[in-house]
């Protein structure tokens, strides 16, 4: 019969709670009796009455009923059973001595049902788990009634939860607003003006609405100015939340573009090449994490959270491995000749599409967030998951590491002379060829770390490059080359100014503004925003 | 490259005979015996067969365009795509028009719009059951984008690899417009069903024949523009574009107003090109201005040889004739031979098969004279 563990739990808390007998008007036989009645009429009423005592007995009788374990004797008597499969009276909960011998089940229709469900949504307020208290307390915002106030005023008494106290003030307030007493209205209005809630600014903003009569819905013209100040300070709060919001997807857009374009900025930077393979080098990064995953899954399963970590490296080597490959075998053929550098990398892109195609095949292959990557913090109302966070967190992290490579080591000073002046870096030593054949294999890498941090944001299939590529070139050209500043600026620049307009201008329009916005800037800055500045000229 | 020398005849006497006799080929022969071959003679043309040739004569006129700027301007442009595609949806408003009462839903609007509930015609759609108008449009919608674009492009000094780039960008945004309903152009769908053209049945095999025999003497006309815009002054400055431009600025050339002029010339016939090719396949879709269709026909160029005159019609040829032959047969390894192309293009012919025939006749002619 107990057919959960809460069932059980409950029985045991109910007994305690009789040991301890509750003050006011508990149980009794005349309250149920209306249960055993035939005519459903009857049976809802009786459900009404055992709502209304709103105590943990109440709650326990009708979470019985709903889960149809409630049964009527020949003698009208409401039984229960127990874990022995014995009949036990419903209010006292002690064992019928004799057993009867017929019994049968409290029929419960659909009305009856959904009754049951509000009721107990409602007694659930009362709960000594907090987290069922929370869940009830959040649903019960949806359907505000006069009728709940008492059992708001109750659950409020003696409840210690600081968020669940404010969610129940606010739903008491809401309540409240509709009270016969001015001083009542008043109150609940100054105590919404500290929500930040949508819909509470709705309700609010009708009461200031006029019927067909011309006449206002909030009668007093002193709480009606309360109202139009709690109005304006709610909108306040949410205008702030929805730009938090914003920014804070800017930033998430940010992070990700900047991983994708810092490795583009190299090749480019150095070798004047547009890498349009980019792209699916991102991808492999991704499908590295998934073949890590999968070993994870089948030798090391205690370890699966830890896949991502041990992921981040085997991404890099299999992208910056592939990089190289390419570098030695076609691209250094090609030095001299960006356009045709353009189509031969364009169709290497193609190349690698369909060699995943024919290996994974053509569909998305699935990879997991690890448990400390799932889930997120909620922050004034704007919720963050830890995905998102943990890619801000590695973006930086990242940069910070190229930066370190090109800043303090000797193949960064490499990089950067070769960079700034491929003939004289020659003349004085450097190794052009294999500064060229490492740096491609570094910025391979680093869009392979990309693809790591893309695997756990989005789907990866054969096609995930294609999606990014186009942006982060947008970066690049935005940024200029030369610095990795430019390209910071120009990847969180980027994100945060189409996070901030797409939600007025939608997805579309805001990709059309942004290309505008880049062709006004280069007419200035050709070599974009934030180009080493030198007198040279081209050919 | 070099300097060539005083005045050269516009084509070789082969030249001149391969023109006719493609002239004879495709403007009488092909539609005669299409139309009048009997049933079961060897000499009958399907009208898949022509349906199939005259979408790749399409191609070659595209082809053809790029080369203009990429072969002899040195402008990879990468929205080449994007100006066919504007011109087939130009000529789609019109072809939308003749449907008349004929579609599903028997309204005056086209089918589409009825689904989405609009009561009339959005503004854009003005006149556009006029073929005259139709017919401007299909200039003018891809000329006047290319300007706008190429004069602020141009006149920032946008070029190499950069202006590929953003022509992507371009191209890319426009697809991602086109894909919305809310533009007015059919949304995913496009345009499509088409039922005729002015009064004529679209599917009736003498309006197939009509539309190849423009499709073939277009190509003719456009290549002949080219190699007389060539072998002009014009062309001669274009080429100097091309090697260094700015050695020409420093000659007081202003190579702006060039680059914009056979650049804009070459978003038309892209443009007109679509036109003619929209109703010969019977569809427009934004998936036509996808960024992988506008670097294709970089490689079309590349593949018959770019700055060479036939090269660019060979090249759309061999490469679309080899796409119908893969996608038949091994669809799944189209794309591992369409990649492998573009790599083994750049890395060895650098100048595609024309130069490698050329190179191969210079051997030829060399080894002759030395025995």
């Amino acid at each position: 019969m107990f057919k959960n563990k809460r069932n059980v739990l409950l029985l045991i808390l109910s007994c305690f709670v009789l040991a301890f007998p509750v003050i006011g008007k508990a149980l009794d036989r005349a309250d149920i009796s209306g249960l055993a009645s035939d005519t459903a009429m009857e049976r809802l009423r009786a459900i009404e009455k055992i709502a209304a005592i709103g105590d943990p007995d109440a709650l326990r009788l009708l979470e019985a009923l709903q889960n149809s374990e409630v049964m009527i004797t020949d003698a009208g008597q409401i039984v229960l059973e127990n874990e022995e499969w014995d009949v036990i009276d419903a209010i006292t909960l002690e064992v019928l001595d004799p057993q009867p011998d017929m019994y049968d089940t409290v029929i419960v229709n659909n009305r009856m049902r959904s009754q049951l469900d509000s009721a107990i949504g409602v007694l659930q307020l009362l709960s000594e788990d907090r987290e069922i208290r929370l869940t009830s307390a959040k649903s019960l915002q949806d359907n505000l009634l006069p009728s709940l106030l008492s059992i708001l005023n109750k659950a409020l008494a003696k409840e210690t939860d600081q968020e669940i106290i404010r969610i129940l003030k606010e739903s008491q307030s809401v309540i409240l607003l509709n009270a016969a007493d001015k001083q009542q209205r008043m109150e609940a209005v100054n105590y919404l003006m500290s929500s930040s809630e949508r819909r509470v600014r709705e309700l609010l903003a009708a009461k200031l609405e006029r019927n067909e009569f011309g006449v206002y819905t909030e009668e007093s013209a002193e709480v009606r100015v309360a109202i139009e100040s709690a109005v304006a300070a709610i909108d306040r709060k949410l205008t702030f939340i929805d730009y938090f919001g914003r920014l804070f997807s800017g930033l998430s857009l940010g992070s990700i573009l900047l991983l994708a374009a810092m490795g583009l900025a190299i090749t480019y930077g150095l070798l004047g090449v547009i890498n349009l393979a980019h792209g699916e080098m991102m991808m492999i990064g991704a499908y590295a994490t998934y073949v890590t995953q999968q070993l994870f899954v089948s030798y090391l399963p205690n370890y699966f959270d830890l896949y991502v970590l041990a992921a981040i490296p085997i991404a890099f080597l299999c992208s910056a491995v592939i990089g190289v490959i390419l570098e030695r075998t076609v691209i250094r053929w090609l030095y001299g000749r960006p356009l045709e550098t353009l189509l031969a990398t364009w169709g290497i892109s193609l190349f690698l599409i369909q060699s995943v195609r024919q290996i994974f095949g053509a569909q998305n292959v699935e990879v997991s967030n690890p448990n400390w990557l799932s889930g997120g913090v909620e922050v004034w109302n704007v919720v963050m998951p830890f995905n998102r966070i943990a890619i801000i967190v590695f973006a930086v992290l990242v940069l910070i590491g190229i930066w370190l490579l090109i800043s303090q080591t000797r193949l960064g000073l490499f990089i950067r002379s070769v960079t700034q002046n491929r003939s004289m870096a020659a003349c004085v030593g450097v190794n052009t060829a294999k500064i060229d054949m490492l740096a491609f294999g570094l910025g391979s890498g680093i869009a392979g770390l990309a693809g790591v941090a893309l695997s756990q944001i989005g789907n990866v299939g054969p096609d995930l490059g294609q999606a990014y590529i186009i942006d982060s070139f947008m970066v690049v050209v935005l940024g200029g080359v030369g610095q990795l500043a430019g390209t910071v600026y120009a990847a969180l620049g980027l994100g945060a100014f189409s996070k901030l307009i797409e939600p007025g201008v939608g997805a579309v329009l805001t990709k059309i503004i942004i290309l505008v916005f880049i062709i006004a800037v280069i007419q200035k800055r050709p070599q974009g925003l934030f180009a080493l500045k030198g007198r040279f000229v081209e050919d | 490259m070099q300097y060539q020398p005083k005045i050269e005849p516009l084509f070789s006497k082969l030249g001149w005979v391969g023109l006719i006799g493609f002239a004879l080929l495709t403007l009488l022969v092909v539609p005669s015996l299409y139309l009048m071959a009997p049933d079961g003679s060897s000499f009958q043309i399907s009208s898949y067969t022509v349906t199939l040739v005259g979408k790749i004569m399409c191609y070659c006129i595209v082809a053809v365009a790029m080369n203009l700027i990429w072969g002899y301007a040195g402008i990879l442009s990468l929205g080449q795509g994007l100006f066919f595609a504007l011109g087939g949806y130009s000529f789609g408003m019109y072809l939308m028009r003749q449907i008349g009462r004929d579609g599903q839903y028997q309204s005056n609007l086209p089918d589409f719009m009825v689904f989405l509930d609009w009561k009339e015609y959005p503004l854009h759609w003005i006149g556009t059951d006029s073929f005259l108008w139709a017919i401007v449009l299909v200039v003018l919608v891809p000329g006047i984008l290319a300007f706008i674009f190429g004069y602020f492009a141009f006149r920032s000094r946008i070029k190499g690899v950069y202006f590929s780039i953003i022509t992507q960008a371009l191209t890319f945004a426009f697809m991602l417009l086109f894909f919305r309903n809310e533009t007015g152009f059919g949304g995913n769908n496009g345009f499509t069903d088409f039922k005729r053209i002015l009064g004529y049945s679209i599917t009736d095999p003498s309006m197939r024949a009509v539309l190849f025999g423009l499709s073939a003497f277009f190509l003719l006309f456009v290549l002949v523009l080219s190699r007389i815009l060539i072998k002009s002054k014009v062309g001669r400055i274009l080429t100097a574009v091309r090697d260094s431009e700015s050695r020409l600025m420093f000659c007081g050339y202003d190579p702006i107003r060039y680059k914009l002029f056979v650049w804009t010339l070459s978003a038309v016939i892209c443009g007109i090109a679509g036109a003619l090719y929209v109703p010969q396949v019977g569809i427009i879709n934004p998936s036509e201005m996808s960024p992988a269709n506008s670097i294709e026909i970089a490689v079309w160029v590349a593949v018959g040889g770019r700055g060479t005159i036939v090269g660019p019609i060979i090249g759309a040829a061999a490469v679309n004739g080899a796409k119908s032959f893969f996608t038949q047969a091994f669809p799944e390894y189209w794309l591992f031979f369409l990649g492998l192309l573009f790599i083994f293009v750049t890395l060895c012919l650098p100048f595609g098969i024309v130069g490698l025939l050329s190179k191969l006749k210079r051997k030829f002619i060399k080894s002759k004279t030395e025995s």
